[in-house]
C-alpha cells in the first residue's frame, strides 16, 4: 500500500516538473516587463540603475535557464519566490486566499452529491418515472447552462426581485460571522455545484442501471433482503466508484478553475488572484498559483484512489 | 467497430433522424449554422454596429425584434452575427485540435513504447490544469482577441483528442488483418491512413461535436471576462457581460444572449450524444 502511493508519487513527478517548464516558458514569452507592468506604463518615471536594482531584487535579470533552476531550488524549500505586486512571499499570498476557494469546492461538491446522488439512484431503480424525467432535465440544463451565465442570472434574480445583493460587501471569513459567510458562499457554490450535480447525477444513474443488472441483485433479493437493504448495501456500494472518479477530477478542477465565478461574486480567491496576477504580469505569483493548482489535482487523484480501496474491497493496492 | 463500406447499413442520417437527441441536435445545429452562415455574410436586420441614437435600450417590437441596447444597437442583429463569431472560433479550434490531437494520438498509440509514454506524459501536463486557466495563461501571452481564443481553445484539447484518438488504436494495431497488410509490405503510414484511422473515426466524430460545444462554452467563457472577442466586435459572452448592470432596466439584453449560449451549447451535445448512441453503442451512458 504505502509502496503503491510511493510509486504514485513519484509517477507524478514529471507531470508537475512538466506544468512548472511550460508556465515558467510561456510566460517568458508575455511581452512587457513585471517590473514596469507593476508601476504602470510609464516606464521612463524610473531612472535605468532604479529599474535595474529592482530586476536584480527581483532576479528578473538573469537568463530564463538560470530563474527557472533558481526557482524550482526555491520551490524544493517551499519558497515559491517573492510577489512582485504583493511584496509578499508568493506562499503566504496564495495560502491567504486559499480557504475561500476550498471552502467554495468543498461547498459546490457537497450540493453536486446531495442533489445528484438521490436523483441519479431513484431515477434508475423507477425508470422513466417523474424523477426520472426530471433526471433528465437537470442533466441537459447542467450541460448546456455554464456557470458563469447561470452566476449571472442568479445575481439578476437576488437583486431585482429580492433585494438582495450576494457580492455587494468585503468578504468574511467563516470564523469570524459563520452566518454572513455562509450567506456570501452558498449562491456561488450553488452554481458550481449545479452543473457538477447533473455529472454526478449521470454518472450514478448510469452506474446503477449496470449494477441493478447483475446477478448478485437477484441474489440478495432472493435471500430475502428488503429492498432498501438491496439498493444501499448492494448497488450503490458498487455503483460509487465512477462517482468517486468524478469527484476527484472536479474537485482538483474546482480549486484552480473557479475563476470566472469568483470573479463574479467578488469572492477573493486562487482563481480571482491568478486572474489579477495574469492581467498585473506577476510572474512569481502565476507560476506559483499554476503550480499549486496542479499539486493540488495531483494529490486529490491520489486521494480518490485511497478512497477506491474504501468502498470497494476488491481494489487492493498491497 | 465501423464496418468500412457502410452501403449495405441506412445512411448515418437517417439512423441520426431515428434517435431522439440526434434529430433534435441535428434541427438545432442546423439553425445554428444558417443563423451564423447569415450573420457573416452580413443579412441581418440592421448592421451589428449600428447605433440608433434615438432608440436605445428599446424593449422587443416590431421594428427591433429582440430590442436595442445601451448604444441603440439591434439586439437581434448582434446576436446573428456574434453566433458567426463563435462558431468561427469554435469550428477552427476544433479542426487544430481535432487534426492535431488525432495525429499525436494515433502515432503514439501505434509506435508505442517510450514514444507513446512520452508523449502521453506530456499531453497530461496539459490535463493538471483547468481549461479555462490554461486558456488564461495563453491569452495573457498573445493578447486578448479572436486568434488568441482559437489557439488557446486550440491547445486546451488537443490532449483530449490525443487520448480520444489513441485509446482505439492500440488495441485496432493488434488485429490480425494489421499484421496481414505489414507482412504484405505496406508502408506505416499507409497502414494508419487505410486500416487505423477508419476504426478510430467513430469516437472522434462524436468527440469532435461536444469539443464544439466545449469551445463554444469557453469562448463564451473567455469574452465575458473581457479576454475573449473584444468589443465592438459582438459576442455571446461580451453581450451577456455586458447586460450586467442595465438588465434591471433591459432585461431583454440579457434574456437573449442567455437563450443564445444555452440553445448554442445544447445543439453540439444533442447531436454528440446522438452520434454516440448511432455511431459507437458501446459508449452509451458514458460522459464524454
Amino acid at each position: 500500500m504505502i509502496r503503491y502511493l510511493a510509486q504514485r508519487a513519484i509517477a507524478f513527478i514529471p507531470t508537475l516538473l512538466g506544468v512548472s517548464i511550460l508556465i515558467f516558458g510561456a510566460i517568458r514569452l508575455v511581452p512587457g516587463n513585471a517590473i514596469v507592468a507593476m508601476l504602470g506604463t510609464e516606464a521612463g518615471m524610473l531612472t535605468e540603475t532604479q529599474r535595474q536594482s529592482l530586476e536584480v531584487y527581483f532576479g528578473l535579470d538573469k537568463p530564463p535557464v538560470e530563474q527557472y533552476f533558481n526557482w524550482l531550488g526555491g520551490v524544493v524549500r517551499g519558497d515559491l519566490g517573492l510577489s512582485v505586486r504583493h511584496g509578499q512571499p508568493v506562499l503566504d499570498v496564495i495560502l491567504a486566499r486559499f480557504p475561500v476557494t476550498l471552502q467554495l469546492a468543498l461547498m459546490a461538491v457537497t450540493i453536486a452529491l446531495a442533489v445528484g446522488i438521490p436523483i441519479g439512484i431513484l431515477s434508475a431503480v423507477k425508470h422513466n418515472s417523474i424523477i426520472d424525467l426530471l433526471g433528465r432535465v437537470l442533466s441537459l440544463l447542467g450541460l448546456a447552462v455554464p456557470n458563469f451565465l447561470l452566476g449571472t442570472l442568479i445575481i439578476y434574480v437576488l437583486s431585482v426581485y429580492f433585494r438582495i445583493l450576494p457580492n455587494s460587501g468585503d468578504y468574511v471569513a467563516f470564523a469570524e460571522n459563520p452566518g454572513r459567510n455562509l450567506s456570501q458562499m452558498i449562491f456561488p457554490a450553488f452554481t458550481l455545484g449545479f452543473s457538477f450535480s447533473a455529472s454526478v447525477m449521470r454518472t450514478t444513474r448510469s452506474a446503477m442501471l449496470e449494477v441493478l443488472g447483475q446477478d448478485y441483485m437477484r441474489t440478495a433479493r432472493s435471500k430475502g433482503l428488503n429492498e432498501g437493504t438491496v439498493i444501499r448495501r448492494h448497488a450503490l456500494r458498487n455503483a460509487l466508484i465512477p462517482v468517486i472518479t468524478i469527484v476527484g477530477v472536479e474537485m482538483g478542477y474546482l480549486l484552480g478553475g473557479t475563476v470566472i465565478i469568483e470573479e463574479i461574486f467578488a469572492l477573493p480567491g486562487i482563481g480571482r488572484l491568478v486572474f489579477n496576477a495574469i492581467s498585473q504580469r506577476d510572474y512569481a505569483l502565476i507560476q506559483g498559483i499554476t503550480l499549486f493548482i496542479a499539486f493540488n489535482f495531483v494529490i486529490i487523484n491520489l486521494a480518490a484512489d485511497l478512497i477506491y480501496t474504501a468502498v470497494d474491497p476488491r481494489i487492493s493496492y498491497a | 467497430m465501423l464496418k468500412k463500406s457502410d452501403s449495405s447499413n441506412p445512411s448515418l442520417l437517417r439512423r441520426l433522424l431515428r434517435n431522439r437527441s440526434g434529430t433534435a441536435g441535428l434541427i438545432l445545429v442546423t439553425l445554428y449554422l444558417i443563423i451564423g452562415v447569415l450573420g457573416a455574410v452580413g443579412v441581418t436586420p440592421y448592421p451589428s454596429l449600428e447605433q440608433h441614437a434615438r432608440d436605445r435600450l428599446k424593449p422587443p417590437s416590431v421594428q427591433y425584434a429582440l430590442g436595442t441596447d445601451l448604444f441603440g444597437r439591434d439586439v437581434a442583429s448582434r446576436l446573428m452575427e456574434g453566433a458567426a463569431n463563435s462558431l468561427r472560433v469554435a469550428l477552427l479550434s476544433v479542426a487544430i485540435s481535432a487534426s492535431f490531437g488525432t495525429l499525436v494520438g494515433t502515432t503514439a498509440g501505434y509506435v508505442g513504447g517510450r514514444f507513446d509514454n512520452i508523449m502521453m506524459r506530456v499531453m497530461d501536463v496539459f490535463f493538471a490544469l483547468p481549461a479555462l486557466l490554461m486558456a488564461l495563461v495563453i491569452v495573457s501571452i498573445l493578447g486578448p482577441g479572436i486568434n488568441t481564443t482559437v489557439l488557446a481553445i486550440a491547445i486546451v484539447y488537443t490532449p483530449i483528442f490525443a487520448r480520444v484518438a489513441r485509446g482505439p488504436v492500440l488495441s485496432v494495431k493488434e488485429m490480425e488483418f494489421v499484421l496481414a497488410s505489414r507482412c504484405l509490405g505496406t508502408s506505416d503510414a499507409r497502414i494508419i491512413a487505410r486500416h487505423i484511422l477508419p476504426n478510430t473515426l467513430a469516437p472522434l466524430i462524436v468527440q469532435v461535436s461536444l469539443a464544439l460545444s466545449w469551445s463554444l462554452l469557453t469562448e463564451a467563457g473567455l469574452s465575458f471576462l473581457g479576454l475573449g472577442t473584444q468589443p465592438p466586435t459582438p459576442s455571446w459572452g461580451v453581450m451577456l457581460s455586458e447586460s450586467r448592470g442595465i438588465a434591471e432596466m433591459a432585461p431583454w439584453l440579457m434574456l437573449f444572449p442567455a437563450v443564445a449560449i444555452v440553445l448554442g451549447v445544447l445543439s453540439f451535445n444533442l447531436l454528440g450524444d446522438g452520434l454516440r448512441d448511432v455511431l459507437d453503442p458501446r459508449l452509451r451512458g458514458q460522459k464524454g
